[in-house]
């Protein structure tokens, strides 16, 4: 019992990161119709510029509160995300709108492998680990032999999420914003007839599709290096696509469910095939229920 | 109106451009502030701490800046006078080639004529040898004897591709590129004994040579499914590996020979090919991508994770070599070099690996040609225009797809049982996902569907990453501690997003029809579809 509430607890954490990863894509699919393969990467990034934007503050500036350090890490690292994924759509994705259809994705695989080897270059191969930027735990149950904890950390990652999904399902249901983001999924070319500027609008989509899934990831592990984009971006993905992609809280549930089964998996099973469980999950959702838990079923026209 | 439009051209707003490049110059700061801007480094106990990189990350931006401004002040009028050029040449109706073009022609005739003669002449010098070895035949004169004969062949070759340029332009030379590539493969080993000595041979044949050809070979089945057949497959070196791993266990197991086991391991790959074809039937585009992606995966996993068969990470090695039909490359007795009456040296089992993983590549390339004649070649490509139109037509869309599946993972598998036989160790490092892109962005850049592109292509990625290896002259630049290859897929991803943008085509854009009525039309790729699955 005590184990099993353990890897609840655990499981919901590490599907909130993969929630929070997947609302980019799912986010990005929604409105352009395309696998944004570098997602993984610009969050590997992120959590880069969040762990530099953390030792910056500590280090160089002396903040002392580290919750305020935190909230300062969270707002930089938003702010410099976007702008890595701005720049991605820009110079990427935007010159092969209207290309071929397999143009962006290929495009996409070259900018994940360069952000990859940049980041490679830029900061060493090595991997990046942090002191524990929150400490301290509620327990709450069971003895001195195994008792079940719940850290600090883990309800910041929890709150974040949800209050982010709140966030984005605010913007996309009531603002007119949103309403122009679900304009440009139904049709583009109508949505730009009638006045929206769908550039703009597809823009500002990767900007806030970028978010915090990086800080939170650096704030869950504590540690970071080249090489951590692809398997998260890939289980993510997998999450985005088991909800339904396309949809936000759709997300966030797949997500949870990919955290939840890999925890429990990894704790009753073994730890070994636990990636070949994701995967497979991946395979059997696309196979056999592609439209997801929340998403609405493609219709195939002539 | 004509007067004026010049004039509007190549008039340069430089405020607008300073401020263009102001903003550029903003981002760059923007983005590089945290990556290059700071360094994180463990310090002596062990702690992360950070360094400023104030100097590189200025240089940066500088770049950044001055690349802007050189784009706004001088390509951009550059290209508008060019297209504004190129709108009134073609107002103007054509005339006859300019007397520019006519000299390049002639030179081109006059080059090709000369060629051909040296090949004649290199032929007349090495007659005596050719005599000799026939009154007095030895394996070392027929050698040279046979390299002789190569290259005249191929010098007269490459004049006879110059000449017909010369007199009939650019479209009669068009067809000969594919011949005149492969009398080239034919003769590289010759060319580069000839150029680097037996010691410098090595590094060409193999490193070059050798491992160019294997990204063809696989970039040749891979056009199947993703060129030709139009499901895009990012799981393709799960076929490679498949190929790999059951040459190494098969061959250390039961001690088989390699000419036994490459079509083996062929047929096995197919039949993991179809296993795993099977249930992505019903997808489609990108879901199709991924899902192969993540079967690709799960192969990768098993192979690092089933140790007592596979052994892990640390992968099997002593694979077996390779025989000249039973004849082991070695320096003992019964070896090659020794049964011919040479003397031993490394070279002989390299060019005859050469020759081996040519000979795939050839077969690959005439199996698919022959194929898309067949009607199982114009299902594949009717179904890359339209499924749903396929099948209303009464084609078989699930064997269609299965036997695109197999076929590409067939020539995957060989691929591999090559790659294992020429490696002698093979880990599943090699089987990443990384390999899966790179054998996907070769098709993709030489453009879909075309075998000279794959060839084209290859050349351009491998070649090119190898090439790094060898740009020392840089650390004299740049320092002792500056490594090329670090930037090696900094370059490649690079690349692809950049060909993507320039060329999203690829470099041959245009397909020649498998069927034709009277007379053959160019078609542009742009008239192609592609990845619909």
């Amino acid at each position: 019992m005590e184990v099993f509430v353990q890897q609840l607890i655990n499981g919901i954490t590490l599907g909130s990161i993969y929630g929070l990863i997947a609302i980019g894509y799912t986010m990005v699919f929604g409105i352009i119709g395309m696998v944004n393969f570098a997602h993984g990467d610009v969050f590997m990034v992120s959590a880069f510029i969040a762990l530099i934007a953390f030792l910056v503050l500590t280090s160089f500036l002396g903040v002392g509160s580290i919750l305020l350090a935190l909230l300062i890490v969270l707002v930089v690292g938003m702010v410099f995300t976007s702008l890595v994924n701005w720049t991605i759509e820009r110079f990427a994705y935007r010159p092969l709108r209207g290309s071929f259809r397999l143009a962006p994705l290929i495009s996409a695989i070259g900018m994940s492998i360069f952000l990859m080897n940049f980041v490679q270059v830029a900061q060493g191969p090595r991997n990046k680990s942090t002191p524990p930027m929150i400490d301290g735990e509620f327990v709450l149950m069971g003895g001195e032999a195994y008792p079940v904890t719940l850290s600090y950390k883990q309800i910041l990652i929890w709150v974040v999420t949800a209050a982010l999904l709140a966030a984005f399902w605010y913007v996309v249901a009531k603002t007119s914003l949103g309403r122009a983001q679900r304009a440009c999924e139904q049709d583009q070319k109508m949505a730009a007839l009638l006045g929206i500027d769908v550039d703009r609008t597809i823009s500002v989509t990767f900007i806030i599709g970028a978010a915090v899934a990086g800080t939170m990831y650096l704030i869950h592990y504590g540690v970071v290096s080249f090489a951590d984009g692809f398997l998260p971006g890939v289980k993510a993905f997998t999450a985005a696509v088991l909800g339904g992609i396309g949809s936000l809280p759709g997300a966030v549930i797949g997500g949870l469910l990919i955290g939840l089964i890999e925890t429990f998996w990894s704790a009753y099973f073994s730890t070994d095939y636990k990636d070949v469980a994701a995967f497979s999950i991946l395979a059997i959702t696309l196979i056999f229920l592609p439209q997801g838990i929340l998403g609405r079923p493609d219709v195939e026209k002539v | 109106m004509s007067a004026e439009a010049p004039a509007a051209a190549s008039r340069v707003d430089f405020a607008r451009a300073f401020k263009d490049a102001a903003v550029a110059a903003l981002l760059a700061f923007g983005l590089f502030l945290p990556l290059i801007g700071f360094e994180t480094v463990q310090n002596i106990r062990n702690e992360l701490v950070l360094e400023t990189r104030w100097p590189l990350l200025f240089n940066f931006v500088a770049l950044v800046t001055a690349a802007h401004l050189f784009g706004s002040l001088v390509v951009t009028p550059w290209r508008e006078r060019r297209a504004l050029a190129r709108r009134r040449a073609e107002a103007t109706p054509s005339q006859a080639p300019s007397w520019l073009g006519r000299l390049g022609r002639r030179l081109c005739y006059a080059i090709g004529l000369g060629v051909c003669f040296i090949g004649v002449v290199n032929f007349g010098s090495d007659l005596t040898e050719i005599i000799d070895f026939i009154g007095a035949p030895s394996a070392g004169a027929g050698f040279t004897v046979l390299a002789a004969l190569l290259l005249t062949g191929f010098l007269i070759g490459v004049g006879y591709v110059f000449m017909r340029f010369g007199s009939g332009g650019a479209a009669a030379a068009g067809h000969l590129i594919g011949p005149a590539g492969v009398g080239f493969l034919v003769v590289f080993p010759v060319v580069a004994l000839l150029g680097a000595g037996w010691g410098g041979a090595v590094k060409w044949i193999d490193n070059f040579g050798i491992q160019i050809l294997i990204y063809v070979m696989l970039g040749l089945g891979l056009n199947i499914v993703v060129g030709l057949a139009g499901l895009l497959d990012l799981g393709y070196v799960a076929f490679y590996a498949v190929g790999a791993y059951s040459y190494a266990l098969l061959a250390k197991t039961f001690g088989f020979s390699f000419w036994i086991l490459l079509p083996l391991a062929g047929i096995l790959a197919a039949l993991w090919g179809v296993m795993l074809g099977f249930p992505v039937l019903r997808l489609r585009g990108d879901y199709l991508a991924i899902v192969t992606l993540a079967f690709g995966e799960i192969i990768r996993l098993v192979l690092i994770n089933w140790v007592p068969v596979t052994n892990g990470y640390a992968g099997i090695g002593g694979i077996p070599r390779p025989t000249f039909f039973g004849i082991p490359f070695n320096a003992s007795d019964q070896g090659f070099a020794a049964m011919l009456g040479l003397e031993f040296s490394p070279v002989y089992r390299i060019i005859f690996l050469y020759y081996v993983i040519l000979g795939l590549v050839l077969l690959t390339a005439y199996v698919t040609m022959r194929l898309r004649r067949l009607p199982i070649g114009r299902a594949w490509e009717a179904l890359r225009e339209d499924e749903i139109a396929c099948r209303s037509l009464g084609i078989n869309t699930t064997n269609t797809k299965l036997t695109a599946f197999a076929l590409g993972a067939t020539f995957g598998g060989l691929a591999g049982s090559f790659f294992a036989t020429r490696q002698g160790f093979i880990s599943p490092e090699s089987f990443s996902f990384m390999e899966s892109a790179l054998i996907l962005s070769i098709v993709v850049l030489g453009g879909m569907g075309s075998q000279v592109g794959v060839g084209i292509a290859a050349i351009a990625m491998i070649g090119g990453t190898e090439f790094l290896r060898e740009l020392d002259f840089l650390k004299a630049i740049f320092g002792s501690a500056f490594d090329p290859t670090q930037y090696r897929m900094l370059i490649f991803g690079s690349a692809l997003v950049l060909i993507m943008i320039w060329k999203p085509r690829g470099l041959i854009a245009t397909r020649e029809p498998s069927a034709v009525f009277k007379e053959k039309k160019i078609i542009s790729g742009s008239l192609v579809k592609e990845g619909r699955g």
